[in-house]
């Protein structure tokens, strides 16, 4: 399923003192299975560019293609839509209403047409993938949980629609290590059995880490569009509009400096760690040489 | 005596059916003017144990002495907050007033400070915490790291020693932690006793003592250098270092012979330089 913006726009409040472009005139095609990062300082529109994605708010001008259907059109399924793009919104946990955790969790699948028999698999399957013990946890309120257990049964709800595209908006945003390492595994786990990720992010160590493809909001304008590596590259025009480069980018970076080579595709730890072995030994073997 | 005496406490959690112990034998003593930072994932107790400074909650056994007063002493209660300001996660949850300057006036008012000085401790507050030129603003227009520091504002206008931070960054971006950062370490600097509850490896880099606590026991102390050399103690709680440090355990692990433990990144690139 691809998702397409075209020439997208969108205006709060328009007519009034307060008038101001989210998003202006972003283009942007994200073909099934990417894994896609979305960075951009806060107020740069990236929270409402997803919400135009999954049809949450309708756009000033513009539109949103999904497998080249306008989602606007009278006729477009809206609630193929709902089944098939999740959002997992910033602090979700926030939104859990239910009488009971299963029931929270259900609520999405019932909502979407999912047939009764299905319901309580779809839940079972949802807080395996969140690691919620079933038994132990389905009838229990969701607000007696913890605040880490909240946002795994919120997440849960997404899942258990079993969307096509998932939408995450700052997913691990105050969670502990483990809490993230958690997250993040799953995530990558869901993209490599097809579901297609968009995630905002402020971590820019995980995008390193797991992203194939990030894009760059500034002032509510698309400013850059490529792999994480050739991303995190432009160091200087990042820093420029309010963002950091991953830490393993900025330590090959300051090696580079230093007059060190260190490849400028160098974003992850692994390629780092491999960098500094072959630079400390080619240096031990000069020596051994001159010896 | 230090400022923070912390001997031996316990606590536990007691729901319908049940009782989660929480903190077992956890001993701290902090120095006036020291900077402390607590870290541990979720259910370690960390944000209990801060909970035991300012008498929110009281040990089942054991003893908190804060200045030299015991928080089982309910006569004490209202001193020992005077003492121990708290601030905590969320800045939506901590802001009562529909302008900045009346937010920060309502702790000083509520224990009757005559109104002249209530002006002039307002005042001082929102100037330690750079938020001077917002006095007359409505709290919900600032952004999270504006709002976390008129919380702040409100803490110091209490006139603490101590001042405990309950994962005070976990709901800010980039920008707002940063300024929370730089705001703590002012405060830090001009002599205030800081507490920082955090699950930010890179934020405890900045304390003098890092504390690390897994499932209710402190489990290591130390200096930030002392901690993040002891991988296993960072793993056997569930956390991990952060990129620079990670890289350091990995390379010494392959042989390479660096220095100490590199706080910062500048240092693992110069022990890097180094030996290349």
């Amino acid at each position: 399923m691809s998702i397409e913006l075209d020439n997208l726009t969108y205006t709060y409040m328009p007519g009034t003192p307060f008038e101001a472009k989210a998003v202006d005139g972003v283009s942007l095609k994200i073909e099934d299975g990417e894994f896609l990062g979305v960075i951009g300082h806060t107020g740069s529109g990236k929270t409402t560019m997803i919400a135009l994605m999954a049809g949450l708010l309708k756009p000033t001008s513009g539109r949103v293609l999904i497998d080249g259907k306008d989602i606007a059109e009278k006729g477009f399924d809206r609630k193929e839509l709902r089944r098939s793009v999740g959002v997992v919104f910033q602090y979700p946990e926030h939104q859990l209403f239910e009488e009971t955790v299963y029931k929270d969790i259900a609520f999405g699948p019932i909502k979407t047409g999912v047939p009764e028999d299905d319901i309580e698999r779809r839940v079972r399957d949802a807080m395996a993938l969140m690691e919620l013990d079933y038994d132990g946890v389905k009838d229990l309120s969701p607000f007696e949980l913890s605040g880490g257990q909240k946002r795994r049964v919120a997440i849960a709800g997404v899942l258990a629609v079993r969307p096509r595209v998932l939408i995450l908006d700052e997913p691990v945003a105050g969670l502990d290590p483990k809490g993230r390492a958690h997250l993040m595994n799953l995530i990558t786990h869901l993209n490599a059995e097809g579901v297609t990720i968009i995630m905002i992010t402020h971590s820019m160590d995980d995008l390193a880490e797991y992203a194939r493809r990030v894009v760059v909001l500034n002032g509510a304008k698309l400013v850059m569009d490529d792999t994480p590596q050739r991303v995190f590259v432009r160091e200087n025009e990042l820093k420029q509009i309010g963002l950091d480069i991953p830490e393993v980018a900025d330590i090959a970076s300051r090696l580079r400096k230093k007059g060190r080579k260190v490849d400028e595709s160098v974003i992850r730890l692994d390629e780092l760690e491999k960098a500094v072995l072959r630079l400390v030994r080619a240096k031990a073997g000069n020596e051994a040489f001159n010896d | 005596m230090a400022i923070v005496e912390v001997n031996d406490i316990s606590y536990s959690y007691t729901g319908e059916m049940s009782v989660t112990p929480a903190l077992s034998g956890v001993s701290l003593s902090v120095e006036k003017g020291a900077f402390v930072a607590v870290i541990g994932h979720n259910g370690s107790g960390k944000s209990t144990f801060a909970r035991h400074i300012n008498a929110l909650f009281l040990p089942v056994s054991g003893k908190v002495l804060i200045n030299g007063m015991d928080t089982q002493d309910e006569a004490k209660v209202w001193d020992i907050r005077k003492c121990a300001g708290m601030v905590f996660q969320n800045p939506d949850n901590q802001l009562v007033a529909t302008i900045v300057e009346e937010d920060v006036a309502f702790g000083p008012e509520n224990i009757g400070v005559p109104s002249e000085e209530i002006r002039a401790r307002v005042d001082e507050a929102l100037q330690q915490v750079n938020m001077i030129e917002f006095k007359e603003r409505a709290p919900h227009m600032l952004s999270g790291g504006q709002k976390q520091r008129v919380a702040i504002a409100g803490v110091l206008a209490m006139r603490p020693d101590i001042i405990v931070f309950d994962e005070p960054t976990a709901m800010l971006d980039p920008e707002g932690r940063a300024e929370v950062l730089e705001t703590i370490r002012k405060l830090n600097g001009e002599g205030k006793t800081i507490l920082l509850i955090t699950h930010y490896m890179e934020e405890a880099l900045l304390a003098d003592t890092v504390v690390v606590m897994t499932g209710g026991r402190i489990t290591k102390t130390g200096t930030p250098r002392e901690v993040f050399a002891d991988e296993q103690a960072l793993k056997d709680a569930g956390l991990s270092a952060p990129p620079h440090i990670e890289l350091y355990h990995r390379l010494k692990a392959k042989g390479v012979e660096l220095g100490e433990c590199p706080l910062t990144i500048e240092e693992l690139v110069e022990e890097i330089c180094r030996l290349s």
